[in-house]
C-alpha cells in the first residue's frame, strides 16, 4: 500500500494548539477529545446498566421476593434495558465513530464539529433527567424499555413525563450525531479514497447512521402520542376513542428493529478490521460485506412485527413478517462465512482484539441461531416473552455489541493513548468474560424453554436451580469487567509499554500510518489514498 | 512535509465553542422543565416546571442568535470552503429527512387507523367477535364521527383548507422566484418575493388558527374527539408548527438579506431556508390530499 | 445461604449432564398436550438441529483454521480475497435451507390460526392481575385469581409445590372437543399463556383475539401472564383443568345453578343486616384476594401509584360514604381501579368497604350494608 500522509506536525497554524483544562472538554471541537466523551461516558453507563443488571440478578437468585418490591424490580428492568442500549452501547459506537472515522478516511476532523459537541453533550443531561425520575413519588418508568401502551399511558406514574423528554432529547442527540457521520463520510473522504476503498467500519457506520436518520424521529414521534394518550386525552393508543394499543407497538418496533442493527452493523464492521489484521490476510469477500450490510439494513425495515406474532395479527401478515426475518439470515451468514473465509490459511496470532473478535463471531452466530429460530412464528408463541428471548438478545448484544466494542477498546486504546494495553491483564479480562458471559446467559435459554416468562421479579419452583446458576454468572460476568476498567485505566494513566504507530502487524488502513497517540489534529491537508484501504 | 499536496485545498476546521454546551443546557432545561410543567398542568398543582422550561427556552435563544451569529461572521470573513458549504447542504437535507421520518410515524398513526383500527373495531378482518361482543353497534366509518367509547364530532370540510393550499403551493413559487432573484444578483426581486412569501406563510397560519377557531367551536373537533381529532390536529398542529419554524427562518433570511447577505456563491442559511419551505409545502400537499380530501 | 449453594453446585453439575437428569429439570421445550402442540415441539426440534448443524460446520471451519493456520505454527498467509463460486453458494444454499424451515412453519401456523367449527367458546378477559372467564351458551362467568399466599411469596410461610402456579378458580374445558378462547383485556394488555396447549395470545384492551386447543388426555395444565403487566405481572398464573366431556357437561350444569342460587340468596340476604365482626372478617378475605395486591395488606398502598387507604382519603372522610362506594363500584375511569360492581356481591362490597373503613386504625365505625350498595346503584341507574 502507498498512501501519502501528511500529519502535519509542525505547529504553524493557530488552530494547532491543544486547549487545556475543562474548557478543552466542555466546549470542545475536536473528534477525538469528543470521540474520548463518549467512550468515558458510556463506558460509565454501562456499569450504571451493569449493576441495575446485579440487582435484578439478586432477587432471582432464588424463588419468593427478598430484596426489592415487584415494582422496583420493573423499573430496574426497564432502566437496564434503556441505559444498556441508549446509554451504553449505542454512544460507544458513535465514541468510536468519532474517534476513527475521520482518521480513516483521511479527514481532518468531523463534518460538523460543533454539532458533534452538541450532540455529546445532550446526552449526560437526558441520562440525568432520565435517571432522576426513579426519585418521583411512585418511581421512575416501569414498563420495560419497549413502554407499551397503555401500561406507558393511562396506567403509569408521572415520571413517564420526563421519560418522554429524556427520550426526546437524547433522540436530538443520536439524530444529530448520524447527520454528522453520514455527512462526514460523504464529503470528507481524502482523494482517493472512493466509497469502495472505504475500511468496512467506515462502511456499516454509513449504513447506521442512515438507520438512525430513518428511525429516531419515528422513535419521537411514538414517545408524543405518549404524552398526548396520557396527559392531552386523546386515543391513539385507546379501543374506546377508536385507537389501537397495538399501533404503539407497531410504531415501536418500526423503530426498535432496526434500533437493534444500529447495534450490531459497527459491530460487523469492527471485526472486519480486526480479523484480517491478526489473520494477515485480507478481508475476504470485501464487496458482498458491504451489499450484504446494505441488505441487512434494507431488510430491518420490513420484519418490525416479529416482535408482536402474538399480538392478533391477520395470518398473512404473521406470515410476510417471518419470510421476511428469515430472510435476514441470509446477508448476515455471508459476513460470518467471509470471516471465516478470512481466517482461513491466514497466520494467526491471538492478542486481546482477536480473542474477543473470534469469541464476537461464534457467540453472535449462536444469538443469531435463536433469532431465526423465534422468526418462526408457530414457535414463537412459545418463546415469546419468555427468558430464550432475553438469552437471545443477550447474546447477540453482550457477548455480540459488547464485546465488540471491547474489541475495538483493545485494538485501538494504543493509537488513542499511545500505551499498549496491558496484554496479561487483557487476556484474564477475556478468560473470565467468555466463561462467564456463557455462565450467565446459556442456561437462560433453558428456563426460557421450560416456561419462565420474563420482566418477572419472582418464579415458580422449577426454575430455581437455573436461575441460581445464571445470578453466580451475572455476577462474576460483572467483576470481570472491573479488569477492563483497569487496563483503560493504566492506559489512560500512561502506564505500559509504549506503543509504535502500527502495533499490530497484520493492520492495514490510514489510522495506522500516524504516530501513536494519533496527534491532536490528524491530517490538516488531505492524504492521497492510491490503492484500496481495508 | 507540510508541503502536502497542492492541488488539495485546506481543511478548515472551526474553533471551540461555548455555544454547544450552552445549547445542551437549553435542551435538559426545557426536557426538565416541559415534563414537569406537564405533570402539573394535569395535576392542577403549582409548581417550578413553567420556570424551568421558560429558562430553557430563553437560554436556547441566547445559544442560537450567539451560534448564528459566529456562524455568519466567519462566513462574511470568507472563512468557509466549497467543502463545507457542501457539508452544510448535505446536513441539511439529511436534517429534512429525518423530519420526513417524524411526519411518517403520524401519517403511519394515521393509514393504521384508518385502514385498520377503526374497521377492526366494527368487526372486520379477524376481529369479527371485537365488533360483535365489545362494540356492538360501532359503525366503521371515516372520518369517525362517532368513537366506539361515545365521543362525537364532526369532520372538518376541505373549502378553506383548499384555498390554504393554493396559498402554500403558490408561496413555493414565490420563494423560488426570490431565488432566482438572488442567483441572478436581482436584489429588488428577491426583497420582494421573500417579502410576500412571508406575507403568504403569515396568512396560512392565520387561516389555521381561524380552522382551529372553527373546530373547536362550531364542530365540537377537538384533540380530545377520538382518533380522528387525534390524527387531525397532531398532523396539522405539527405542520402549522413547521411553518412557523420556517416563516421564522424566512423573516430571519429577509433580515440579512436587507443587510447585503448573501451571493451567488454564499448562500447556504438562505437556500436551507427555502428547502425547509419547500418540503413544509409538500408535506401539506400530502396531508391535504389524506386528512382533508380521502 | 448454604442451601443455595448447594443448589448452584447440582445445578451446574445437571447443566452438564442433562440428559440423566432430564425429568427433574425441564431444560427443553414441553412437548405439550395437543397435536398442535406436538407439531410446534417438532418444529422447534427441527429448528434446532439445522441450526446446531450449521453451527458445528461453521465453528469446525472456524476452530480448524484457528488450529492449522497459526502464525505459531510458521505458516505463511495466503493472499486470496475473493471467490464469486463459493459466495453465490453460501447465499444460495442458506436460502433453500430457509425456505425448508418456512415451510411447516406456514402449514403449522394456518392450523394454528383457524378457530372455526369450534364446540366450545370461552370469553377471557386479563385485568391486573387476574383472569376472567365467561362461558359462552352457558350462564357462567367467574374470575380466577392467583391462590399463592403472600406469607409464601415472601418467604414467611414454606413455599408449596405449585408455588405461584395455582388459582382459586381454574378455568374448567373439556377433553376431545375444539374449544375457542376469545381473549381480550379490561385494562392494559396481558398475554394468556398455556404451555402446555401453545397457545399464547395477547390480551387487548378493547379488541378481541381467538385462539383455540384441542386436549386428548384430562388433567390440570399451568401457564402464566406472558406480557409485562405492571407490579404484580409475576402473579398472574393460569390454570386449566381438561375433564371428559361427560364431566365437563355435569360439572358446567352444576356451576349454572350454583350460581343461580347465589344470585337468588344474594337478593334475599339484601334484606338481611350482618354485624360488624360479620363484614369485618368477610370484608377482610376480600380485601386480602382482590384489593390488597395494589393497596397493600397494611393498606398503605405504593405512593405515588396506588393511593393508601389506612388513614386517608374517602375511607377515612365521614361524609366519604358515598364517593367510597362509588369508587369501588364504579371503580376510577382511566385509572387502575376498576370496577367491583359485576366482579363482587353486594355483600362482599358492603363488606370490603366496611373493613376499609375500620381497619388499620381507620377506626371510622361506619358500617355499610348489602342494601346500601343496592340502593346506590339503583340510585346510580335513575
Ligand atoms: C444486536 C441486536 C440484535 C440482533 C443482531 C438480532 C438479530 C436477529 N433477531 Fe433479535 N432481538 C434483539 C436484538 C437483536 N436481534 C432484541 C433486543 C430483542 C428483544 C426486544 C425486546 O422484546 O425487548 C430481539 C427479539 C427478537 C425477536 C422477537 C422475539 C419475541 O419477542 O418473541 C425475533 C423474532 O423473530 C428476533 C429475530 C432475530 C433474527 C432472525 C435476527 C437475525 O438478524 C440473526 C441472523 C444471524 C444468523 C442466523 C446467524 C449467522 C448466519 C449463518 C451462519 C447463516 C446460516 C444460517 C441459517 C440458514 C439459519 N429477535
Ligand atoms: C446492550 C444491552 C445490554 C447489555 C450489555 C446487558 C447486560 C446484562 N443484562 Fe440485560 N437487558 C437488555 C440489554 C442489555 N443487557 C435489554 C434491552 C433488556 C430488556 C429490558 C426489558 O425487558 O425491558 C435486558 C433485560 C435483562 C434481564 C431480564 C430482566 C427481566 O426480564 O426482568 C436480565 C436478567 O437477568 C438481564 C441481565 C443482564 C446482565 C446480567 C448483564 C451483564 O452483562 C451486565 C454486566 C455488567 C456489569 C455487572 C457492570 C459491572 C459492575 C460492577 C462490577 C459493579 C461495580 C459497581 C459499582 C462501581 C457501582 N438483562
Ligand atoms: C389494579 C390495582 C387496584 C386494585 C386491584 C384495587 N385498586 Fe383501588 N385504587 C387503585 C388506584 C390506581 C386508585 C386511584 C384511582 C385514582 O383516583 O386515580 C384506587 C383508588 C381506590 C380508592 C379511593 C382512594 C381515595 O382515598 O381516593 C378506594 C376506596 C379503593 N381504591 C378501594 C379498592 C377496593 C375496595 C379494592 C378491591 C375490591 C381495590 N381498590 C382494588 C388501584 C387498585
Ligand atoms: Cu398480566 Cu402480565
Ligand atoms: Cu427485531
Amino acid at each position: 500500500m502507498s498512501t501519502v500522509v501528511d500529519t502535519h506536525l509542525d505547529h504553524d497554524d493557530h488552530h494547532d494548539h491543544k486547549p487545556t483544562g475543562i474548557k478543552r472538554w466542555l466546549f470542545t471541537t475536536n473528534h477525538k477529545d469528543i470521540g474520548t466523551l463518549y467512550l468515558l461516558f458510556s463506558f460509565l453507563m454501562f456499569f450504571v446498566g451493569g449493576t441495575m443488571a446485579l440487582v435484578i440478578r439478586a432477587e432471582l437468585f432464588q424463588p419468593g421476593m427478598q430484596i426489592v418490591d415487584p415494582h422496583f424490580f420493573n423499573q430496574m428492568t426497564t432502566m437496564h434495558g434503556l441505559i444498556m442500549v441508549f446509554g451504553a452501547v449505542m454512544p460507544a459506537f458513535t465514541g468510536l465513530a468519532n474517534w476513527m472515522i475521520p482518521m480513516m478516511i483521511g479527514a481532518p476532523d468531523m463534518a460538523l464539529p460543533r454539532m458533534n459537541n452538541w450532540s455529546f453533550w445532550i446526552l449526560p443531561f437526558a441520562f440525568i433527567i432520565l435517571m432522576s425520575s426513579m426519585l418521583m413519588p411512585g418511581g421512575g418508568p416501569a414498563f420495560g424499555w419497549t413502554f407499551y401502551a397503555p401500561l406507558s399511558t393511562t396506567y403509569s406514574t408521572d415520571s413517564t413525563a420526563l421519560f418522554v423528554f429524556a427520550i426526546h432529547i437524547m433522540g436530538i442527540s443520536s439524530i444529530m450525531g448520524a447527520i454528522n457521520v453520514i455527512v462526514t463520510i460523504m464529503n470528507m473522504r481524502a482523494p482517493g479514497m472512493t466509497y469502495m476503498r472505504m475500511p468496512l467500519f467506515v462502511w456499516t457506520w454509513f449504513i447506521t447512521a442512515f438507520l438512525l436518520i430513518a428511525v429516531m424521529p419515528v422513535l419521537a414521534g411514538v414517545v408524543t402520542m405518549v404524552l398526548t394518550d396520557k396527559y392531552f386525552a386523546t386515543s391513539f393508543f385507546d379501543a374506546a376513542g377508536g385507537g389501537d394499543p397495538v399501533l404503539f407497538q407497531h410504531l415501536f418496533w418500526f423503530f426498535g428493529h432496526p434500533e437493534v442493527y444500529i447495534m450490531i452493523l459497527p459491530s460487523f464492521g469492527i471485526v472486519s478490521a480486526i480479523i484480517p489484521a491478526f489473520a494477515r490476510k485480507p478481508l475476504f469477500g470485501y464487496a458482498s460485506m458491504v451489499y450484504a450490510t446494505a441488505a441487512i439494513a434494507g431488510l430491518s425495515f420490513l420484519v418490525w412485527a416479529h416482535h408482536m406474532f402474538t399480538t392478533g395479527m391477520p395470518v398473512f401478515a404473521s406470515l410476510f413478517f417471518m419470510y421476511m426475518t428469515m430472510l435476514i439470515a441470509v446477508p448476515t451468514g455471508v459476513k460470518v462465512f467471509n470471516w471465516v473465509s478470512t481466517m482461513w490459511r491466514g497466520a494467526m496470532t491471538f492478542e486481546p482484539p482477536m480473542l474477543f473478535a473470534l469469541a464476537f463471531v461464534i457467540l453472535f452466530t449462536i444469538g443469531g441461531f435463536s433469532g431465526i429460530m423465534l422468526a418462526l412464528t408457530p414457535v414463537d408463541y412459545q418463546y415469546h416473552d419468555t427468558y430464550f428471548v432475553v438469552a437471545h438478545f443477550h447474546y447477540v448484544l453482550v457477548s455480540g455489541a459488547v464485546f465488540s466494542i471491547m474489541a475495538a477498546a483493545y485494538y485501538w486504546l494504543p493509537k488513542w493513548s499511545g500505551y499498549m494495553p496491558n496484554e496479561g491483564l487483557a487476556k484474564l479480562h477475556f478468560w473470565c468474560s467468555v466463561i462467564s458471559v456463557n455462565i450467565l446467559f446459556f442456561p437462560m435459554h433453558f428456563v426460557g424453554l421450560a416456561g419462565m416468562p420474563r420482566r418477572i421479579p419472582d418464579y415458580a419452583l422449577q426454575f430455581a436451580d437455573i436461575n441460581a446458576v445464571v445470578s453466580v454468572g451475572a455476577f462474576l460476568f460483572g467483576f470481570s469487567q472491573l479488569i477492563f476498567l483497569a487496563v483503560v485505566l493504566k492506559c489512560m494513566a500512561k502506564q505500559g509499554d509504549k506503543a509504535p504507530a502500527k502495533p499490530w502487524e497484520g493492520a492495514e488502513g490510514l489510522e495506522w500510518e500516524v504516530p501513536s497517540p494519533a496527534p491532536y489534529h490528524t491530517f490538516d491537508t488531505p492524504p492521497t489514498i492510491e490503492e484500496p484501504v481495508r | 512535509m507540510s508541503s502536502g499536496n497542492t492541488q488539495h485545498e485546506k481543511y478548515y476546521v472551526p474553533d471551540s465553542s461555548i455555544w454547544p454546551l450552552v445549547g445542551a443546557v437549553a435542551l435538559g432545561l426545557i426536557a426538565y422543565g416541559a415534563a414537569h410543567y406537564v405533570i402539573e398542568w394535569s395535576n392542577q398543582e403549582a409548581g417550578f416546571g413553567h420556570w424551568f422550561l421558560l429558562a430553557g427556552i430563553v437560554v436556547l435563544i441566547v445559544m442560537l442568535v450567539g451560534w448564528f451569529r459566529d456562524q455568519i461572521n466567519e462566513s462574511q470573513q470568507g472563512l468557509y470552503s466549497a467543502q463545507m458549504s457542501r457539508s452544510y447542504r448535505q446536513g441539511m437535507s439529511w436534517f429534512i429527512f429525518s423530519e420526513v421520518m417524524f411526519f411518517l410515524a403520524f401519517f403511519g398513526a394515521l393509514f393504521y387507523a384508518r385502514m385498520i383500527a377503526v374497521p377492526w373495531l366494527g368487526g372486520a378482518s379477524n376481529n369479527v367477535m371485537t365488533g360483535e361482543v365489545l362494540w356492538p353497534g360501532f359503525e366503521a366509518i371515516w372520518p369517525l364521527t362517532t368513537t366506539p367509547g361515545g365521543i362525537e364530532t364532526q369532520a372538518m370540510g376541505w373549502g378553506l383548507p383548499l384555498i390554504n393550499t393554493l396559498i402554500l403551493v403558490t408561496s413555493s413559487v414565490t420563494l423560488h422566484f426570490a431565488h432566482h432573484g438572488l442567483e441572478h444578483g436581482k436584489r429588488g426581486a428577491l426583497k420582494l418575493w421573500l417579502a410576500i412569501t412571508i406575507a403568504l406563510g403569515l396568512i396560512f397560519l392565520s387561516l389555521q388558527i381561524y380552522e382551529y377557531v372553527h373546530a373547536y367551536r362550531d364542530l365540537g373537533l377537538t384533540l380530545q374527539s377520538g382518533i380522528y381529532g387525534n390524527t387531525f390536529f397532531m398532523l396539522t398542529g405539527f405542520h402549522g408548527l413547521h411553518v412557523t419554524l420556517g416563516a421564522i427562518m424566512l423573516i430571519v433570511m429577509f433580515a440579512r438579506v436587507l443587510k447585503g447577505h448573501f451571493s451567488k456563491d454564499n448562500q447556504f442559511a438562505f437556500e436551507a431556508s427555502v428547502w425547509y419551505w419547500h418540503f413544509v409545502d409538500v408535506v401539506w400537499v400530502i396531508l391535504f390530499l389524506f386528512v382533508y380530501i380521502l | 445461604m448454604k442451601a443455595s449453594l448447594y443448589r448452584v453446585l447440582c445445578a451446574a453439575l445437571v447443566l452438564m449432564t442433562p440428559a440423566a437428569y432430564a425429568q427433574t429439570l425441564q431444560l427443553n421445550l414441553t412437548r405439550g398436550v395437543t397435536d398442535v402442540s406436538q407439531s410446534v415441539y417438532s418444529l422447534h426440534m427441527y429448528a434446532f438441529y439445522v441450526c446446531a448443524v450449521i453451527g458445528v460446520i461453521v465453528f469446525a471451519a472456524m476452530f480448524w483454521s484457528m488450529f492449522r493456520h497459526r502464525k505459531s505454527r510458521g505458516v505463511q498467509p495466503a493472499k486470496f480475497h475473493d471467490n464469486v463460486k463459493v459466495e453465490i453458494a453460501w447465499t444460495i444454499i442458506p436460502f433453500l435451507i430457509l425456505i425448508a424451515l418456512a415451510l411447516p412453519a406456514t402449514f403449522l401456523l394456518i392450523d394454528m390460526e383457524d378457530t372455526d367449527d369450534s364446540d366450545l367458546t370461552v370469553l377471557v378477559t386479563g385485568s391486573q392481575w387476574r383472569w376472567d372467564y365467561e362461558y359462552f351458551d352457558y350462564d357462567v362467568r367467574y374470575r380466577s385469581n392467583m391462590a399463592t399466599m403472600r406469607e409464601q411469596v415472601y418467604g414467611n410461610l414454606e413455599k408449596g409445590q405449585n408455588y405461584l402456579l395455582e388459582v382459586d378458580r381454574p378455568l374448567v374445558i373439556p377433553t376431545q372437543r375444539k374449544v375457542r378462547f376469545l381473549i381480550t383485556s379490561d385494562d392494559v394488555i396481558h398475554s394468556w399463556w398455556v404451555p402446555e396447549f401453545a397457545v399464547k395470545k395477547d390480551a387487548n384492551p378493547g379488541y378481541i383475539n381467538e385462539a383455540w386447543t384441542r386436549v386428548e388426555e384430562p388433567g390440570i395444565y399451568r401457564g402464566q401472564c406472558a406480557e409485562l403487566c405492571g407490579r404484580d405481572h409475576a402473579f398472574m398464573p393460569v390454570v386449566v383443568i381438561a375433564m371428559e366431556p361427560d364431566d365437563f357437561e355435569s360439572w358446567i350444569t352444576n356451576e349454572e345453578t350454583r350460581l343461580a342460587e347465589q344470585r337468588a340468596e344474594e337478593e334475599r340476604l339484601l334484606e338481611m343486616q350482618m354485624d360488624m365482626s360479620e363484614l369485618m372478617s368477610l370484608g377482610e378475605s376480600v380485601y386480602v384476594a382482590q384489593c390488597a395486591a395494589c393497596h397493600q395488606p397494611n393498606g398503605r398502598g405504593v405512593p405515588g401509584v396506588f393511593p393508601a387507604l389506612a388513614g386517608e382519603g374517602v375511607s377515612v372522610d365521614p361524609n366519604g360514604i358515598d364517593e367510597h362506594i362509588d369508587v369501588v363500584v364504579n371503580g376510577v375511569r382511566g385509572s387502575a381501579m376498576q370496577a367491583y360492581r359485576s366482579q363482587l356481591s353486594m355483600r362482599e362490597l358492603a363488606a370490603v368497604i366496611t373493613y376499609e373503613r375500620n381497619a388499620w386504625g381507620n377506626d371510622t365505625g361506619d358500617e355499610i350494608q348489602a342494601a346500601d350498595i343496592h340502593n346506590f346503584i339503583q340510585g346510580n341507574n335513575n
